[in-house]
């Protein structure tokens, strides 16, 4: 007999090597997948994994890994905070095209002078979107306890029509021969959100999610709010009699998410994106779901496990072209590594027993 | 600062190393000719893509050993597009097809950094000394599906089942409402927007909505099959393949189609490039170029009308009728074209309004 017993306290050690133990199952799984499908295991595990970290052309790829991190890592910050302390924000999808929204409008709104100060006007109003966005679930489970994973994620949908609306209407360039899509921030040097160092990456997105990182590891290790949202999560009733204020912590940690996949929208748009598009969301707000889940809620592990996310992207996209894999196996093989993780994570509060079990 | 440069060194040497293998293809006569595909969607979608992938492996079948094609699917409008492009002209590509709209400002962005390969951008407006556009006259086909649709209709309404409000789509709305009120002056267009070029889940629904509307005819410019099974379901309601023959539907619900086929144009653009003989060019061909394809037309529809259909197409085919010709009003009331005129490429390429007769907004 084979039984599963709960380890009377949670093992620190399971914590912190499930994800590593998640990432080496995917590898033999994948390969296994990919054997199946005919291609060298090996290969497409290396094409994935190593090509774009120490590849020929890694000068081209490493780069890329930063921008496509960033807003992963800068959304799944936010979330973490969130699912910390219980509450679930699903609808960062819908706050990065808020946040997206609000910075693009404000930046063509000046449209053609040049001033320093489009820029920050963008950055603030980039975050003010995607804040509103999540205010929306915040106040009504605060004022009338309503779930805010069916509000926040139906909100998804309804930014996602503002998004084509804006694209056809308002935003829609005009020099644009009828097509949608509004005018490509990138050719507006005030708005252009171009790498700080040409070539390298580093857009003002990749600095604002180390910021973001460094903030919410002090704010979760040092700052009273921290404390709260630890607590809250931990042990509800606790948190209740230390004097939490349940409300406000919603209101914070819905703001908060809501504020950076805001921010991540802003940068992408005025920066690697260029243009509001209707297709213009790829879906960073749900992928930043798995990221902090995969990164143990920790803001270490999320910078960690969203440079992995990024790292199958493009190591997968690399794989597709040189290798012939279909681009469903690179998703199955994303799928496997979200799955290992959480059967590997029932070994942090769990372990096997074997032997004869008794009965109560 | 010396990252910059070195990574600049690095990106440019990237390039003299894709140009430079280039160049020992034309010398040896051994090196493959590389050639890289970039897919909006699966190329299982048995619609636009799948057409694109079709016309890959003729150019795989045309020149053999001496090409090498690659390809990678789904790939998202955006910066992903940019990354999968700058990652195939590192790897050597020396010809790009970049097939879908959204890819438009990505492929001019990477066409600036290697100006040694070239790129063809499916149905866009940006071209550069690297960067050659090209389309498909498919609402010339969508007059053929007018005519069809207008003289079979028993509701009177006919069903249309848009992606996007871009002049591609609302050329082809246009089209086929002038060829179905030609035959049939109480048609009547209702028209869905999707949002989208293939969700199966979300084109079936549109087709279901404009079936409860009570159209009996069902037109589509999504990529999917699933309003073909919704018209199945149905089962008094035709409709007609998009983008890709979807003969699996026919002879009924699906009656005839419009076939993109890309593999003459693919093959002598990569033949072009072999030669050394490529420039940058705008490329827009319909059924006379064999661009467009008409698919059979079943025995579902009547034999007058198949006849008449036919003529159509030859007219189309060779010059003799083009399927914007006046007198046409605009929506509003105000004069498109003159009685004779015919409809110039400027204005068909930015097309943005209705014609006379269409009920209803383009979304804005």
């Amino acid at each position: 007999m084979i039984a599963l017993v709960k380890r009377p306290e949670a093992s620190r050690a399971f914590s912190l090597a499930a994800p590593l133990l998640a990432v080496l199952a995917t590898m033999v799984f994948g390969g296994l997948l990919f054997m199946a499908l005919g291609k060298d295991p090996f290969e497409a595990i290396t094409t994935i994994f190593w090509e774009p970290l120490f590849g020929e052309f890694a000068f081209f790829y490493r780069p890329q890994l930063l921008i496509k991190g960033a807003p992963l890592v800068l959304i799944a910050i936010g979330l973490s905070l969130g699912f910390k302390a219980g509450i679930w924000n699903i609808g960062a999808e819908g706050q990065y095209i808020m946040g997206a929204l609000f910075g693009a409008g404000v930046g063509l709104a000046f449209y053609p002078i040049e001033s320093a100060f489009i820029f920050p006007l963008m950055v603030i109003a980039g975050a003010f979107g995607g804040w509103i966005w999540a205010m929306i679930p915040a106040i009504l489970r605060v004022k009338f306890g309503t779930n805010e994973i069916l509000v926040s994620l139906m909100l998804v949908y309804v930014a996602e029509q503002f998004l084509a609306s804006m694209s056809l209407g308002l935003l829609k360039n005009p020099e644009g021969f009828g097509f949608p899509g509004s005018r490509n921030l990138q050719q507006y040097a005030s708005t252009h959100n171009a790498d700080l160092i040409a070539g390298s990456g580093m857009h003002w997105g990749v600095v604002a999610a180390f910021i973001a990182v460094i903030f919410a590891y002090v704010l979760l290790a040092r700052h009273r709010l921290g404390f709260a949202i630890r607590v809250t999560g931990d042990a509800p009733r606790a948190a209740a009699f230390s004097g939490v204020n349940p409300a406000r912590l919603v209101l914070f940690c819905l703001g908060m998410s809501g504020l950076l996949a805001g921010l991540a929208g802003m940068f992408e748009v005025s920066g690697p994106a260029g243009q509001v598009t209707i297709d213009f969301n790829v879906g960073y707000g749900f992928t930043a779901i798995i990221v902090a889940f995969l990164g143990r809620l920790h803001p270490v592990g999320i910078l960690f496990a969203g440079g992995l996310m990024a790292l199958t992207y493009i190591g997968g996209d690399i794989a597709q072209s040189k290798m012939g894999l279909p681009a469903a196996a690179i998703q199955v093989f994303q799928g496997m590594l979200l799955f290992f993780l959480l059967a590997f994570d029932l070994f942090t509060n769990y372990r096997l027993k074997f032997g004869r079990t008794e009965t109560a | 600062m010396t990252f910059t440069k070195r990574a600049a060194a690095k990106l440019l040497l990237g390039t003299a190393l894709a140009a430079s293998m280039g160049t020992s293809a034309f010398a040896d006569g051994h090196a493959k000719t590389k050639v890289g595909f970039v897919y909006v969607g699966p190329i299982g979608d048995g619609g636009w893509t799948f057409e694109h992938d079709k016309g890959r492996l003729a150019v795989e079948k045309e020149f053999g050993d001496s090409v090498e094609t690659v390809f990678v699917e789904s790939v998202a409008e955006g910066p992903d597009s940019e990354r999968v492009m700058t990652q195939m002209a590192l790897d050597g590509a020396e010809l790009i097809f970049t097939t879908s709209f959204g890819y438009m400002d990505p492929t001019i962005n990477v066409a600036k950094k290697f100006p040694n390969v070239k790129f063809e951008h499916a149905t866009g407006y940006k071209r550069a000394d690297n960067v050659s556009t090209y389309s498909a006259r498919f609402y010339e086909g969508r007059a053929i599906q007018g005519h069809i649709a207008g003289s079979m209709t028993k509701s009177n309404i006919i069903g249309y089942i848009g992606s996007y409000p871009i002049p591609e789509v609302i050329r082809g709305i246009n089209s086929a409402f002038i060829h179905a009120r030609k035959v049939n002056p109480d048609v009547q267009f209702k028209i869905v927007w999707a949002y989208t070029w293939f969700d199966p889940a979300k084109e079936a629904d549109a087709a279901k909505v404009l079936i409860e509307q009570g159209a009996d005819v069902v037109l589509q410019h999504t990529d999917s099959t699933a309003p073909q099974a919704a018209a199945q379901e149905a089962g008094n309601v035709i409709t007609f393949g998009q983008a890709s023959d979807m003969g699996q539907y026919a002879p009924f619900p699906r009656v005839s189609s419009i076939i993109d086929d890309w593999a003459p144009y693919y093959i002598a653009r990569v033949q072009a490039v072999k030669d050394g003989t490529w420039s940058s060019t705008d490329t827009w061909d319909g059924i006379g170029a064999g661009m467009v394809g008409i698919g059979e037309i079943s025995d579902a529809v009547p034999a007058d009308v198949k006849e008449q259909a036919l003529a159509l197409k030859a007219s189309l085919a060779d010059g003799s009728y083009h399927a914007f010709t006046g007198p046409l009003n605009k929506q509003d009331g105000t004069a498109f074209l003159a009685d004779g005129e015919t409809a110039d490429d400027g204005t068909l390429a930015g097309m943005n309004f209705y014609v006379e007769g269409i009920e209803g907004d383009i979304p804005q």
